[in-house]
């Protein structure tokens, strides 16, 4: 009999500090640890920061590595999310993505070129080698240096699927990692043509760096337009976790997709994703 | 005459060579120092990182800079002193031993940066369990600066006269007293110039700190944290985050200020040494 | 001759623990290496075993998701960067080692050595910036594209420089004084002094300083990543792009899985074994590098 009443009695107490226990966001705490694209890493680490700064126990870690690194990550639960600049592929269906930013993948070139803007299918010549000199494209007598991304980066592969192009047809004069060693190549050479996060080439251009954003398909080339869906080439910000988040990683998922932080969003040039 | 033709031509060459030198370093130093003294301030000095590192300053950024560099010196001094000491002094009572510790540095010594990244995160960061931390990132370089102190260290060793060693030997001064008392004071000037170099490998380092101390910019609060080193903040405000340029150079003109103070104290101290040393 | 050793009386035991302590940190110095080469030779296996070693030699280029996995375009990038970048700093090293020694004034050679002393500590990054914004474009106006064989080897000299010139100041300061003041006596000139006397008896340190130079030459990454072009291919002149091994490990290793990673191991091996290749013959050439 004692014992029933100490074991309700211990129950009850149990229950009434799960209940007390189970107040929202106050008594977030640990180390949340995210790894993946060096793109998403600046955007998240500002999320990461603003999440702190409301939850002073919790602890947001952002290493770098690459969008490919942040997957495998998420995959094997070295990372508690990956970070990935593109949408998922077919065989990686089994983790799941949070959209948190768009952004947008622009043609640029120097800005002083002669030329203002490329059909596609030019584009498509350009990067095959079947054009070589501006002058077909109704610049200056001076051949053109193509700049691409290396193989595996996102960019690229958003690139490649949209202008119908395969790896092998390219034919480049200059290969580039980061976004910001495309702009400044291209910032460096008159006669030189690449490609580039749509963020960071509006930043540059508007800040006095020698680029100019070419329009696709007519469209003129900037955050606005991809945030109206009119830009034709954008891609998702993907924060990607291999089971359905919960506790510490569901309220920074969250948090990064809530409207809270859309001013953090368009200070990186990225465009927010309205819900 | 020819010989002094010769003379006031390899005179002139050696003059040519050095201003050019000069000349080219001046360039980029000057570019380093404009751009750098205009974001340098005391809040850039003191508060944390914003915006992506375009606003505020490196305060947490140097802190782990300065952990970073104290773990790898920690471990590679001693290591490093102790591998010196055996190859240059001792090295015919272990003649094989020596060969293959030597070979075996001067393949570390042209290990690529990446590789010492990758190694040490499976190493420090899987293995040993110690995760993107600055003790991992501090460990790994201490790999990576290993082969040049010890090859600058055995350097000053071996430069010191045989003559210490022969009246060290006839005052029956026992191993261990002859070395701490005797060769490495004397050997100081070499050992100073391999500390110099390996630090500047240390803070010059990228590749390999990315995959160990990580890119968290937040003030470390022990060494089992991830901080950023300089040298990636660099790296993230130049090649990464658009606008950076500013900051990039800021924090490039803080690194090579550190740089210039640390040289001038190393400086200062193995004159100081060498002073008291010698006999002459 | 090391007469301290076969020592004098019996060794105390404070000794022994000594010469016990000494050849620990030796064997753990020495051990790094052969622990970095067991990690790469593992994360390599599965591309070996899956395609074979031949396919890292035959094939054309580079292409890892095509099943495409020739080196010999980059290893042979790595090789031309390394040589014409030893080629270039060696000389102006020396010769500025030598500057600040025997022919600056003493508060000029101070500041030329203070300086030296800061570039050594330069990050790789900075170089590849300044390289990047400064001398590529110069480079692409003399003759497009840019970024190639020619600014990767000029932005690499640059970086070794301060090694060779620090290792020669280092080991020409430690040649006894004299051999200077004995050249005095004999009537010799100053170059002739310094070129028949002192340098060779700096030797062994300036050897060192080279070796040292050519192994952080081999192993650079991030500088080269963003001044030579990265396009993988023979050169066919020094304004060509290259892509060298190491900068195709930075650049593709961030985004890589299973076998392309496993690929970029095996260029990470075939580094290894050039270095090990350069300090056999480094001994080989030299053997008094390795002691008197």
């Amino acid at each position: 009999m004692k014992m029933t009443v100490k074991m309700m009695s211990l129950a009850a107490a149990l229950a009434a500090t799960t209940a007390w226990g189970a107040k929202p966001s106050q008594k977030l705490s640990g180390k949340l640890v995210l790894t993946g694209s060096s793109t998403v890493a600046p955007l998240a680490a500002e999320i990461g920061k603003a999440f702190e700064a409301r939850h002073p126990q919790a602890r947001v870690d952002v290493q770098s590595g690459g969008s490919s690194r942040g997957i495998a990550d998420a995959r094997q639960g070295t990372a508690d999310i990956g970070m990935a600049s593109r949408a998922l592929k077919d065989d990686e269906k089994d983790l799941l993505p949070f959209s948190i930013a768009r952004d947008g993948i622009c043609v640029i070139l120097h800005k002083k070129n002669p030329v203002l803007s490329l059909t596609d299918a030019q584009i498509v010549d350009i990067y095959s080698g079947k054009i070589a000199n501006w002058k077909d494209v109704g610049g200056a007598h001076t051949p053109i240096t193509v700049i691409n991304k290396a193989e595996g980066r996102s960019t690229l592969e958003l690139f490649l699927n949209y202008f119908k192009l395969k790896a092998e047809d390219v034919k480049a004069h200059v290969i580039i990692g980061d976004n910001e060693q495309g702009v400044k190549t291209v910032a460096g050479n008159p006669n030189a043509i690449g490609y580039v996060s749509i963020g960071t080439a509006e930043y540059d251009a508007t800040h006095g760096v020698e680029i100019k954003l070419l329009p696709i398909g007519g469209v003129k080339a900037s955050v606005e337009n991809v945030r109206n869906g009119k830009f034709p080439l954008s891609r998702p910000l993907n924060l990607v976790v291999k089971t359905k988040p919960d506790g510490l990683a569901k309220a920074f998922i969250d948090f990064a997709q809530s409207p809270e932080v859309h001013e953090i969003i368009r200070k990186q040039y990225f465009v927010p994703i309205p819900r | 005459m020819s010989k002094n033709y010769g003379e006031s031509l390899a005179t002139a060459l050696v003059w040519l060579c050095a201003a050019s030198v000069a000349g080219v370093f001046i360039w980029m130093l000057s570019d380093i120092v404009r751009h750098g003294l205009a974001a340098l301030s005391w809040t850039f000095l003191t508060s944390a990182t914003a915006d992506a590192g375009r606003e505020g300053g490196i305060a947490p950024i140097l802190v782990s800079t300065a952990m970073i560099l104290g773990v790898c010196l920690a471990a590679s001094i001693p290591v490093g002193l102790g591998a010196a000491v055996l190859l240059s002094e001792l090295s015919s009572s272990n003649p094989l031993f020596s060969r293959l510790v030597r070979r075996s540095l001067d393949v570390l010594a042209g290990m690529p940066s990446i590789i010492f990244g990758l190694f040490g995160n499976a190493l420090f960061c899987k293995t040993l369990g110690m995760g993107f931390s600055i003790l991992s990132g501090g460990l790994t370089l201490a790999c990576m600066v290993l082969p040049i102190f010890i090859r600058a260290a055995e350097e000053g060793l071996r430069s010191v006269p045989r003559e210490y060693r022969l009246g060290a030997a006839a005052l029956g001064l026992s191993r261990s007293g002859t070395l701490f008392r005797l060769l490495i004071p004397a050997a100081a000037p070499g050992l100073l110039v391999g500390l110099v170099l390996g630090v500047g490998r240390a803070l010059a380092e990228t590749a390999a700190l990315i995959f160990t101390s990580g890119y968290v910019d937040r003030f470390p609060s022990s060494p089992f944290d991830s901080g950023r080193a300089l040298s990636i903040h660099i790296y993230d405000l130049a090649m990464n985050v658009p606008g950076g340029n500013a900051n990039a150079y800021g924090s490039t003109f803080v690194l090579v200020a550190v740089l210039f103070l640390l040289n001038l104290s190393a400086a200062r101290l193995a004159a100081a040494l060498s002073r008291r040393s010698s006999p002459i | 001759m090391r007469s301290s050793e076969s020592s004098i009386s019996c060794p105390s035991r404070a000794d022994r623990v000594l010469l016990w302590t000494l050849r620990v940190c030796a064997a753990a110095a020495g051990s790094v290496s052969a622990l970095i080469a067991v990690f790469v030779l593992l994360e390599s296996w599965p591309v070996l075993r899956h395609a074979g070693p031949a396919a890292f030699i035959t094939g054309g280029t580079w292409r890892p998701t095509a099943g495409l996995y020739d080196l010999t375009p980059m290893l042979w990038g790595t090789m031309l960067t390394m040589c014409g970048s030893v080629a270039l700093a060696t000389p102006l090293g020396v010769a500025s080692a030598v500057f600040s020694r025997y022919y600056a004034p003493p508060p000029l050679a101070a500041v030329y050595r203070r300086m030296i002393e800061i570039l050594a500590g330069i990050p790789s990054v900075v170089y590849g910036f300044w390289g990047l914004v400064v001398v590529v474009p110069l480079i692409g106006r003399l003759h497009p594209p840019g970024p190639s064989l020619l600014a990767g080897t000029l932005i690499l000299a640059l970086m070794i420089l301060p090694t060779i010139a620090l290792m020669a100041d280092a080991s020409l300061a430690t040649v006894p004084k004299n051999y200077a003041l004995g050249a005095a006596a004999l009537g010799l000139t100053r170059w002739a002094t310094i070129r028949r006397v002192l340098l060779p008896a700096a030797k062994s340190g300036l050897f060192t300083g080279v070796v040292l130079a050519a192994g952080r030459a081999i192993g650079e990454t991030m500088a080269i990543l963003m001044v030579a072009g990265n396009v993988v291919q023979f050169p066919r002149g020094i304004f060509d792009p290259v892509r060298t091994l190491t900068a195709n490990i930075a650049l593709e290793m961030a985004y890589a899985m299973g076998d392309h990673r496993s690929a970029l191991f095996v260029s990470g091996l075939v580094l290894l074994c050039a270095i090990s290749a350069l300090v056999l013959l480094a001994e080989r050439v030299d053997p008094g590098s390795a002691h008197e």
